[in-house]
């Protein structure tokens, strides 16, 4: 099982009366896209926020690679190699983009207690946040505030602040939301580049992009994972169609 | 970003090509030091230098003095801007910190005068007349409380941390007010002024230029501090500390060390005050000194590097020159803070130098 990079194991979370996350299992692999899906109130921001460290789970455990996360703080599973982009963009607007990506590349080179050296020629960090950059196709607009980008460039950008964090493992939480067409096929070209290097847990409302990219496919309804498999399995599955696709005459 | 210098933007606009030197590419420009902001500033800072100067060789001893008095305060408000402004700290009770290095100074001087030792358990610590002695002793101390009090109200935001920021320096205050040894209420007298060794600080001018080069000092410090990973770090705490963690940074640690650095500046203002009063009171410690030193923040503009240096400029001219006319100055005061919060949400230096630039 060395090929797995991040494993939940059988997460439980439960607000007062509402089972959150009943028992969810899943694991990704190295070299796949594996999405999560479900429809709105299934539980995958609870979900997602017991991976990335701001939410405890109940009981069960998360794993990056061979390492327990479960109890580690959000600073730390980055650290470790957990890179994540936020549903809502989350980026420090009045920065340049350099800036924003600059962050994970001095997170992982060492502590922050350096008073002396002046980030603007540092070449320790300018090179990797750069390269972090050219691979979102961004480095035209690596000293151009974050406020002055489109909203498709924002999410680029989100992206590549978590590949500066040399990542084992990204979760991508909708990245597509808001774009446009063409944004959205360019996103998921690159994501899809992406993937032989960096398996990526998707969170996406977008089915067309979801069934074009995901290796694997999580269906979550209800707290809990009702199928899981190719997307020629869930597009058939007929729990799938009633639950979440809306299709009652499968 | 620039509103008024032309922009300087080299990294390339459209697709960077291979013969493009990676500095070029990966540099984002330097700023001229003689734009509007520049000129603003050295103007600022040598017109506090000279006149001061120019006023001890006409005699008016006062001047020099007011002087003394200005720079302090805008060292003071330095420090409180480094919380503040660069930290998003808002904290109301860094006069704990500038009476803390104030009572240093006058309980240090009112051991070496009485030739009587400050404790004699478990070790035996004396009095000193040393200003050295006395700003190492004032850094280390207020640096110590600066840990205490933000290890614990960092763990809270908002208005909760500027009330228990607040409550910590009332209860250093009523402890002052209370402790007969060194005065109480009526505060205590430094009869003679703390000395250096190759300089007699008694003299006015002499005593201007020390206070002069602190401030100088701390403004260095404070913006090669911001320039630094530190620094980076410190920014992202401030507009973004969801994005800093995520990055891999724990924004507590970060804000604390800032804290920590700010109450030290600030706590070496309060210890050149005192030797410039020859006097320290509980006042220096109550919660009204805490709000001057935020007007003056505010008043220069919040995150500024000259903003502290301009408000402070302000302040005490309106006291001083105001003060003289009416004892309802700080009526004035109000109108004058409403104006530029309500028109120049930068400040008198982004009202002045136009607005801050970031990268």
């Amino acid at each position: 099982m060395s090929d797995v990079v991040l494993s939940l194991q059988k997460l439980h979370k439960r607000f007062g009366a509402l089972q959150a996350t009943n028992d969810v299992s899943l694991d990704l692999q190295q070299g796949e896209i594996h999405a999560l899906i479900g429809p709105n109130g299934a539980g995958k921001s609870t979900l997602i926020g017991q991976i990335a460290g701001n939410i405890r789970p109940d009981e069960g455990r998360v794993f990056l690679a061979d390492t327990e996360i479960t109890g580690m703080s959000i600073a730390q599973r980055a650290r470790l190699g957990l890179g994540r982009s936020f549903q809502v963009s989350s980026l420090a607007e009045p920065l340049s983009v350099m800036r924003n990506v600059m962050m994970g590349v001095q997170a992982l080179q060492s502590h922050s207690f350096r008073f002396w050296k002046p980030v603007a020629r540092d070449q320790q960090l300018l090179e990797p946040a750069y390269e972090a950059l050219e691979r979102m196709q961004l480095s035209h607009r690596a000293w151009t505030p974050v406020f002055e980008l489109s909203h498709g460039e924002r999410r680029q950008v989100e992206v590549a602040c978590a590949l500066a964090l040399k990542p084992r493992a990204l979760l991508l939480d909708e990245p597509m939301a808001g774009l446009g067409p063409e944004g959205t096929a360019k996103l998921t070209e690159l994501l899809e580049a992406l993937k032989r290097e960096v398996p990526i847990l998707l969170i996406e409302h977008d089915m067309e992009a979801v069934f074009r990219l995901a290796d694997r496919i999580s269906v979550l309804v209800s707290g809990s994972v009702i199928a899981q498999g190719d997307s020629q399995t869930i597009r058939q599955d007929p729990h799938v169609r009633e639950a979440y696709l809306g299709d009652s005459d499968a | 970003m620039t509103n008024n210098t032309p922009t300087t933007n080299n990294a390339s606009p459209g697709h960077s090509t291979a013969q493009e030197s990676t500095s070029a590419r990966l540099e984002n420009r330097a700023d001229s030091h003689f734009d509007r902001k520049g000129i603003v500033q050295i103007a600022l800072l040598g017109l506090l230098l000279l006149v001061p100067v120019a006023a001890y060789f006409l005699g008016h001893i006062y001047y020099v003095n007011l002087a003394s008095r200005i720079t302090i305060i805008a060292m003071a408000a330095v420090g409180l801007n480094l919380a503040i402004g660069y930290g998003g700290m808002v904290s109301f009770g860094h006069a704990a910190y500038f009476g803390l290095g104030g009572y240093v100074a006058g309980i240090s001087a009112y051991h070496a005068f009485d030739f009587t030792p400050f404790m004699t358990w478990p070790f035996t610590v004396p009095g000193s007349d040393s200003l050295l002695v006395v700003w190492l002793a004032a850094a280390v101390l207020c640096g110590l409380l600066a840990l205490a009090i933000g290890a614990i109200s960092l763990r809270t935001t908002g208005v909760y941390f500027i009330m228990i920021t607040l409550a910590f320096a009332q209860m250093i205050y009523y402890f002052a007010n209370s402790w007969p040894t060194y005065g109480g209420e009526d505060g205590l007298p430094i009869y003679l002024r703390n000395g250096l060794p190759w300089l007699d600080t008694n003299n006015a001018l002499n005593y201007f230029l020390i206070c002069f080069a602190g401030l100088v000092l701390a403004m260095a410090i404070t913006s090669r501090l911001m320039k630094s990973r530190f620094g980076a770090a410190l920014t992202m705490a401030r507009l973004n500390d969801v994005r800093l963690a995520t990055a891999g940074i724990s924004p507590y640690p970060i804000r604390l060390m800032a804290f920590v650095i700010s109450a030290v500046i600030t706590g070496l203002a309060g210890a050149l005050y005192a030797d410039l009063n020859g006097f320290v009171s509980p006042t220096s410690l109550s919660w009204h000194f805490s709000g001057e030193l935020m007007v003056i923040v505010i008043l220069g503009g919040v995150g500024r590097l000259y903003g502290p240096l301009a408000g402070a400029v302000l302040f005490v001219m309106m006291e001083t020159l105001l003060g003289g006319i009416t004892q309802y100055w700080q009526l004035f005061l109000g109108l004058v803070l409403l104006g530029v919060v309500l028109f120049a949400k930068h400040g008198v230096m982004g009202w002045l130098a136009g607005r801050e630039r970031n990268e």
